[in-house]
């Protein structure tokens, strides 16, 4: 179905993407590509409908086939009727307002006759169960439903292959799941041939029939899930988990590891309970914080407090409040109720003080991080910093340096990769050495390397008495990295407790090693690789 | 042996419970039909300075528009019109009470009297202030007041996004630069306001030029993203597929642009050179005609298709004929009644009300009762 024969790709001034790749992907299979961040895989599946090099520029050499049609002499829109893309970001390329226009939208640049188009519409809207928004607006859905729209969109000029860039990293655990069975209704129940890259591994692993890892010397191997994922140097749980078990075999899914389990009659002692350390002193408290816009209410009066040296993670779904928390917490967005920072023995409302003073009480490196950045180098921005928050010259660069993030200091901020980005915006942010950290949605795009580094540079933070808050989809970052856990739901808070209680006691929050071992309250591998008698 | 099964008069059925995908009876106008009418209204009271019939026909269109306008943002815009129309009425009329032109005639009340120096062209201010300088100053700015009104109907009564889907092929290209540039603005908005907050995340402590790249430098970088991105979307889903320059006839541009100059020409006869208006609207009409076919003939190069095109039905042709028939009677009584479409400045006089008025306004306001109500969710 797809053919890279012998294909090489490179941009000027930069070792190639891709070198002399060959595989063959065969037709029906669902293929998950997989490598660390910056390894090429946006590149490799731009190749597949030409939109690289067309597009993108660059140079390729080699051949890309996909069902006989070779993207040496095709256009991106001449393969529109073979191969669906669909981008990282569904909303950015929705070209209408409306969910029916949008999915009418490819078939009317094919020059399909009206009458076809109806009723592809129609067939489309039941395939991906979105028949009720059919006149919804393209900007009032949520992330689930616009990427199952985006789906749906290219689903329509009836392609063959359906190519996904991160179709579930933004998404809350449920939607993930919407998005995740539909894809998988089209490969089981229509035949199509998915590729999709993934960071969040875990989600789709278990529906993959092969996997293409990029290791990042410009190679790619693709092969059955099992056997890339014994050797590939991204690692979900269940493949760490059976690295340090010894397995003979990759489990692909809860399921499996769960049977392999109880034939093998593996036996965990349960965890030990944390020694009750003496919390820290109050660094933050919220009574009665209520944040509405217009008459939508987002956080209903919220009361709770947090204690220094303590990483919360800040769950719940899309929707939920926990970015508008965040932002209230911060000061940065009006609200009602009290909030108090204290720090050593006088507390303040960061609402209530300058803009450079809540951010040494609070510092908040939100989900778009790139909006903290505007200067030309990470030189410049490390030095602007210094300046904002008067501290000696090369402090930022300094924490920059700890936070293990080696930049080229004349590199542009716009070039650096999701993770040494976050890593620039959380050093400016810890320049001006506040009590109370704040990280939204940090792992987005952070591959699991990535991820244990941003691990231990909170450990570290709290270690030092500084009080972390971190609002994260991600169960199984929450349930490494964090100690206590609130879930926010509709505006309020639905539980709060420790990781351990929160995370094992709901399937939805669960990491999949709690879910392995239950009903033991286990949450990491090591913690597994402990217990093991 | 019989049952004795109980009858109801009619069957009961219940309505299907309603949800939010449930299609609802009604149906909105196709928006060309409304633009139509609505500059046929222009060009009508553009014809007169009569002030009753200027009232009656911004009445009918007010009329109209509260009648069939849907709960769209847009519908709301006629407001903003009426300010702006307002806004018209007071500069000219401050300008003639300051400047002045007119001084003849009854005179209501005198302003004092200020003799600019020569250098200033030795223009005087002030001065006495006549009814009919009032007079005509009123009706005059209102004629433009009422076109602004008609053309504020328009955009209050016609969807801005389904015009744009419904021009002919040969601007398609332009019709998709123009519906992604109104996606853009509200984009910019949103990350200017994202950006402006995060500021205040980093102390937000800069001033002046510093804080105007610190915003402007990540919304554009923002605004090249988004329009990188959403150009990818469209080229792999096919945008630009079905162009092909074969399919057009040969001098098809150059057809065209004959066809406009000869629009041109018509118009300024039409307008400019009295007594030659057999010329002028024999040079418009044919232009008008070969515009049409050029644009016929240059939309082959693309082969898109609608889906679900707005309908062009009976009461589209009501509309539009609507706003023919506005002009036509306008034209009609501008030609017999060149003194109650334009009245003498001086004396001041009430102006006179002809009867084909009367039945212009009206006819301008048939559309509020013959179009099809628009659904109930979208009222």
């Amino acid at each position: 179905m797809i053919r890279f024969d012998d294909v090489t790709i490179s941009y000027p001034d930069s070792p190639p993407v891709l070198s002399h790749a060959s595989f063959i992907i065969p037709d029906g299979d669902l293929v998950v590509v997989v490598g660390r961040t910056g390894t090429g895989k946006s590149t490799l599946l731009g190749a597949i409908n030409g939109l690289v090099p067309h597009f993108t520029g660059g140079t390729l050499s080699g051949d890309v086939v996909v069902n006989g049609r070779s993207t040496r002499d095709h256009r991106p829109r001449d393969l529109a009727d073979v191969v669906g893309y669909v981008g990282q970001n569904p909303l950015a390329g929705f070209v209408t307002d409306r969910v029916e226009d949008e999915i009418a939208y490819g078939m009317e640049q094919l020059g399909l006759p009206p009458v076809t188009m109806r009723k592809r519409v129609e067939e489309t809207l039941d395939l991906m169960n979105i028949a009720d928004l059919r006149r919804r607006p393209l900007l009032d859905l949520s992330g689930g439903q616009q990427q199952r729209v985006a789906i749906a969109a290219v689903l329509a000029a009836q392609p063959r292959v359906l190519v996904l860039d991160e179709p579930t990293s933004a998404l809350d655990p449920t939607a993930a799941q919407d998005v995740l069975a539909a894809i998988t209704t089209l490969v089981h129940d229509v035949g199509l041939t998915v590729v999709l890259a993934e960071h969040r591994l875990e989600r789709v692993m278990q529906a993959a029939d092969q996997v293409l890892w990029l290791p990042g010397d410009g190679s790619a191997e693709l092969g059955p899930a099992r056997e890339v994922l014994a050797r590939a140097d991204v690692t979900p749980p269940l493949v760490e988990l059976s690295r340090t078990f010894g397995w003979p075999q990759v489990p692909l899914s809860v399921r499996e590891a769960r049977r392999h389990v109880t034939t093998e009659g593996i036996v965990l002692d349960p965890p030990h309970p944390e020694p009750t350390r003496e919390r820290g002193r109050t660094a933050l408290q919220i009574e009665k914080l209520g944040v509405r816009y217009g008459d939508v209410l987002a956080v209903n009066d919220v009361t709770c407090d947090f204690a220094s040296g303590e990483i919360t993670a800040l769950m719940g779904r899309n929707g939920a409040g926990k970015s508008s928390l965040m932002w209230a917490l911060q000061g940065a967005t009006a609200s009602s109720g009290t909030i108090s920072v204290t720090t050593g023995s006088t507390s303040e409302d960061p609402r209530e003080v300058t803009a450079g003073r809540a951010r040494q009480l609070v510092s908040l490196v939100p989900q778009s991080a790139a909006d903290l950045l505007y200067l030309h180098t990470v030189e410049g921005e490390c030095a602007q910093s210094d300046r904002e928050t008067e501290s000696s010259g090369g402090t930022t660069a300094a924490i920059l340096t700890r936070l293990g993030a080696d930049l080229d200091p004349q590199r542009h901020p716009r070039d650096l990769s999701e993770g040494q980005r976050l890593a620039l915006v959380l050093a400016i942010q810890l320049a001006a050495s506040p009590g109370v950290v704040l990280l939204d949605e940090p792992t987005r795009g952070l591959d699991y390397a990535m991820k244990a580094a941003l691990r231990t540079i909170l450990t570290e933070l709290a270690a030092s008495g500084t009080c972390v808050i971190v609002s994260t989809h991600d169960v199984e970052f929450a349930a490494q990295a964090t100690t206590r856990t609130v879930v926010l739901a509709d505006g309020d808070i639905v539980a709060d407790g420790t990781t351990r209680e929160v995370c094992t006691s709901s399937p939805a929050f669960a990491p999949q090693v709690a879910k392995i071992f239950h009903p033991l309250p286990v949450l990491t591998v090591a913690e597994a690789a402990r217990g093991l008698r | 042996m019989t049952r004795q099964v109980a009858r109801v008069e009619r069957p009961i059925v219940e309505a299907p419970a309603p949800t939010s995908h449930t299609r609802l009876v009604g149906r909105t106008t196709h928006p060309w039909g409304w633009w139509g009418w609505a500059l046929g209204a222009a060009v009508a009271v553009s014809l007169t300075r009569n002030l009753l019939l200027l009232t009656l026909v911004v009445a009918a269109v007010v009329w109209v528009v509260l009648a069939r306008r849907t709960a769209a943002p847009w519908a709301r815009s006629v407001g903003a019109y009426f300010t702006l129309a307002l806004m018209v009425i007071g500069v000219r009329m401050f300008f003639q009470l300051t400047v002045g032109g007119l001084r003849e005639g009854t005179v209501l009340f005198t302003l004092p009297e200020v003799q600019l120096p020569a250098w200033a062209a030795g223009i005087s201010l002030g001065g006495p202030v006549t009814l009919e300088a009032v007079l005509f100053t009123i009706s005059d700015a209102g004629r433009l007041a009422a076109m602004l009104i008609c053309v504020g109907a328009a955009n209050a009564l016609a969807n801005p996004r389904r015009a744009l889907r419904a021009v002919p092929p040969a601007l398609y290209e332009l019709s998709v630069a123009v519906v992604i540039a109104l996606s853009v603005a509200p984009q910019l908005i949103e990350s200017g306001v994202r950006v402006r907050r995060a500021r205040r995340l980093r102390g937000g402590a800069s001033r002046g030029w510093r804080a105007v790249t610190a915003v402007v430098i990540p919304v554009f970088e923002d605004a090249i993203d988004r329009s990188l991105l959403l150009a990818a979307g469209m080229e792999s889903r096919g945008y630009g597929r079905t162009h092909d320059q074969r399919r057009v006839g040969r001098g098809t541009s150059v057809m065209l642009m004959g066809a406009l100059m000869c629009v041109t020409l018509g118009t300024f006869i039409l307008l400019g050179v009295p007594g030659s208006g057999r010329w002028g609207a024999l040079a418009l009409g044919g232009g008008v005609v070969a515009t049409v076919v050029g644009l016929r003939r240059s939309g082959r190069r693309l082969a898109v298709t609608r889906y679900r095109p707005d309908p062009w039905g009976w009461p589209e042709a009501v509309v539009l004929g609507c706003g023919a028939t506005a002009i036509a009677i306008a034209g009609w009584l501008a030609h017999t009644q060149p003194n109650a479409m334009l009245p003498p400045i001086s004396p001041a006089a009430w102006p006179t009300l002809h009867p084909a008025m009367i039945v212009l306004a009206l006819v301008v306001a048939i559309p509020a009762v013959a179009t099809p109500l628009p659904p109930r969710d979208e009222r």
